[in-house]
């Protein structure tokens, strides 16, 4: 298709080829270009080891044991329950603010009774939702400062926050919500890999 | 020919200075009727200067590194000479800068400036005020206190309730895991360099615009429509220089005044202007009881916490303070009146507004305070009447009685 411009003859089909595919080109040129503007907004190789999933040897946490442990600059619980505190775990939700666990404060497999993988293991971040001061494990059934009817938990000393031995907070503290459960999996029945869902390749680990 | 002239002819001719000049300022013509409103289009330009300049000047001394920028403010503060004043003129001056737009957009909205032909003009209007929320949240972050670090915390966290995608985003915007040394950089980079040129380039296109189609007044009517036969200048118009360049002048002045009581006097206004909580380094572990916003920011901080978490997500009420500022954009289809000014209109619209006023402020007031049950329930009526205003626009300003517009600008 040829047309007449400006006294010349002119491949108007050619012409707008061309145009499409230097555009083309071009456009596809600056994608190029952005993806490295764009990713390397991502965490840096630093960050991403300060921020890598945690393995941790679970096989000398005795039972009523806590374990703390630190991922991403924060503090992890394992606690590894007793057959007695998982018992006591359900004869007290009248007292929790949620006892079902509705708020996300944990990845879906652990909104169970327990609020984990495992029923023994509770793996929890140990920072009070309230201020973020890090409550004391007061695993003594019935403790004098803290009642009678104490079954055992997390006490936060800065503003009183209690939690049971779920991470579950209860009514009437300073707390608004449950304990955060970090994603985690277990790679064995003595390892334990905070940082990472269960299924979840470690693509963290890999991209580093 | 004296040697000036020839001067201005070497360059006119390399050049378009002269046409230039002529074409913005001294033959500019613009409606003679502006009124008290028509100070805070140029006030806006002023505070932008204003910002800009003290912003490099406090670059020379602020340091963006987490370990640093907190003592880096403290020392222009204390130790630099006149650090004080700089600081003060530029925190001073974010504020400000909120009051006038927000007086300036109050005005379009008043006198219908965003109808056709000028509805490009509103829509970079919003885009300039988009960059400035922006640049201010970035601005934030740097001095690096508790409200910085929290208010950070909370805004980015808004983008991980985007479903799905949410966490990476959030992951990608801080450059970390949590707020950290890479995200005060980032900030630092978007605040200094890319949202400054961003916001003069959208000013110049916004200017631009309005030069094109010239400008409304506040009897809404075109003064294009009658001309001088035989010059061409609308009969109704003034050029802009000297005319609205020495009322603009006194404008500066009233608000430099202003400007300046609030600098010298009250730099915070009681925690308004720069809060309490923000003279307190950045502490990770420990959330401040209450974390709320600057005040330019807390209408559409009420609307987000006035809509409660469905399905166990925030998103929702991130997708009404976001569609909040989007139906700004619409404005100019919305309105089905036949006139454009306040001067004219029927008594729905003038209900509309005030209730929208009300709604604003009120808005502007709950997001202040901590989300009690009674404050909730007024925002949530607040945010009603908010976005009511917007989704019934196109049904009441058509069922209006208006009264008719005048032919020519009445005074």
């Amino acid at each position: 298709m040829s047309q007449e411009v400006e006294g010349h003859q002119v491949d108007v089909r050619k012409r707008k080829f061309l145009i499409a595919a230097t555009s083309a080109v071009g456009g596809v040129a600056v994608a190029g270009v952005a993806i490295p503007l764009v990713v390397s907004m991502q965490p840096s190789a630093r960050a991403r080891a300060a921020g890598a999933p945690v393995e941790v040897d679970i096989s000398k946490v005795e039972p009523g044991m806590l374990l703390t442990v630190e991922w991403r600059g924060k503090p992890v619980w394992i606690v590894n329950r007793t057959p007695e505190m998982l018992d006591l775990l359900g004869k007290h939700d009248d007292k929790l603010a949620d006892p079902k666990s509705d708020m996300p404060q944990q990845p879906d497999y652990c909104k169970n009774p327990t609020r984990s993988i495992k029923p023994e293991y509770l793996v929890a971040v140990g920072i009070c939702t309230h201020l973020g001061c890090s409550p004391t494990y007061r695993k003594e059934i019935g403790a004098a400062d803290l009642g009678a009817d104490w079954p055992g938990g997390f006490f936060c000393p800065c503003h009183g926050s209690r939690f049971d031995l779920a991470a579950r907070v209860y009514k009437g503290v300073p707390a608004p919500t449950n304990l955060v459960i970090p994603p985690h999996q277990f790679v064995s029945d003595a390892k334990l890999l905070i940082g990472v869902d269960p299924q979840q390749k470690d693509h963290r680990l890999q991209g580093s | 020919m004296s040697a000036m002239q020839k001067l201005m002819g070497w360059i006119d001719d390399r050049f378009p200075l002269t046409a230039t000049y002529k074409a913005h300022l001294s033959e500019y013509y613009a409606p003679k009727n502006f009124n008290f409103w028509y100070f805070f289009g140029s006030l806006a330009l002023l505070v932008l200067v204003i910002q800009i300049v003290t912003g490099i000047f406090l670059t020379m001394n602020y340091k963006p590194d987490s370990e640093l920028a907190f003592l880096s403010v403290e020392y222009i503060m204390r130790d630099v000479e006149w650090g004080w004043l700089i600081r003060y003129m530029h925190s001073t001056g974010a504020s400000m800068f909120f009051v006038v737009v927000y007086l300036h957009m109050f005005r379009g909205l008043m006198y219908g400036s965003y109808r056709k032909p000028r509805e490009l003009i509103w829509i970079f209007g919003v885009l300039i005020y988009l960059a400035l929320m922006a640049e201010a949240f970035l601005g934030y972050l740097l001095p690096w206190g508790q409200m910085s670090y929290w208010g950070a915390q909370v805004i980015v966290n808004l983008f991980a309730a985007v479903p799905f995608i949410g966490e990476d985003l959030s992951i990608w915007i801080r450059g970390d895991y949590v707020i950290s040394d890479a995200t005060l950089n980032r900030f630092f980079a978007f605040h200094v360099i890319a949202l400054p040129l961003v916001l003069i380039a959208l000013v110049v296109v916004h200017l631009v615009a309005l030069h094109e189609v010239g400008s409304n007044n506040p009897d809404g009517v075109e003064i294009k429509k009658h001309k001088d036969p035989k010059t061409g200048i609308p009969l109704d118009g003034i050029p802009f220089h000297p005319y609205y360049t020495v009322k603009d002048i006194v404008g500066v002045v009233v608000f430099l005044m202003v400007f300046s009581a609030i600098l010298f006097f009250a730099p915070a206004m009681g925690g308004y202007f720069l809060e309490a909580a923000n003279f307190v380094p950045a502490d990770p572990l420990k959330t401040p009881e209450h974390i709320a916003p600057l005040w330019y920011f807390t209408p559409f901080y009420a609307i987000l916490r006035a809509v409660p978490p469905m399905f166990g997500s925030q998103f929702p009420g991130v997708v009404a303070m976001g569609l909040s500022i989007v139906l700004l954009f619409f404005l100019p289809w919305l309105d089905r009146s036949k006139v454009k000014s306040i001067r004219y209109r029927g008594p729905i619209y003038k209900i509309a507004l005030a209730l929208f006023i009300v709604a604003f402020i009120g808005l502007g007031y709950l997001g202040l305070l901590p989300a009690t049950p009674i404050a909730t329930i007024f925002a949530q009526v607040f945010s009603v009447i908010y976005f009511l205003f917007f989704l019934l626009m196109p049904w009441y300003t058509s069922i209006d009685k208006t009264k008719p517009e005048p032919e020519r600008v009445t005074g």
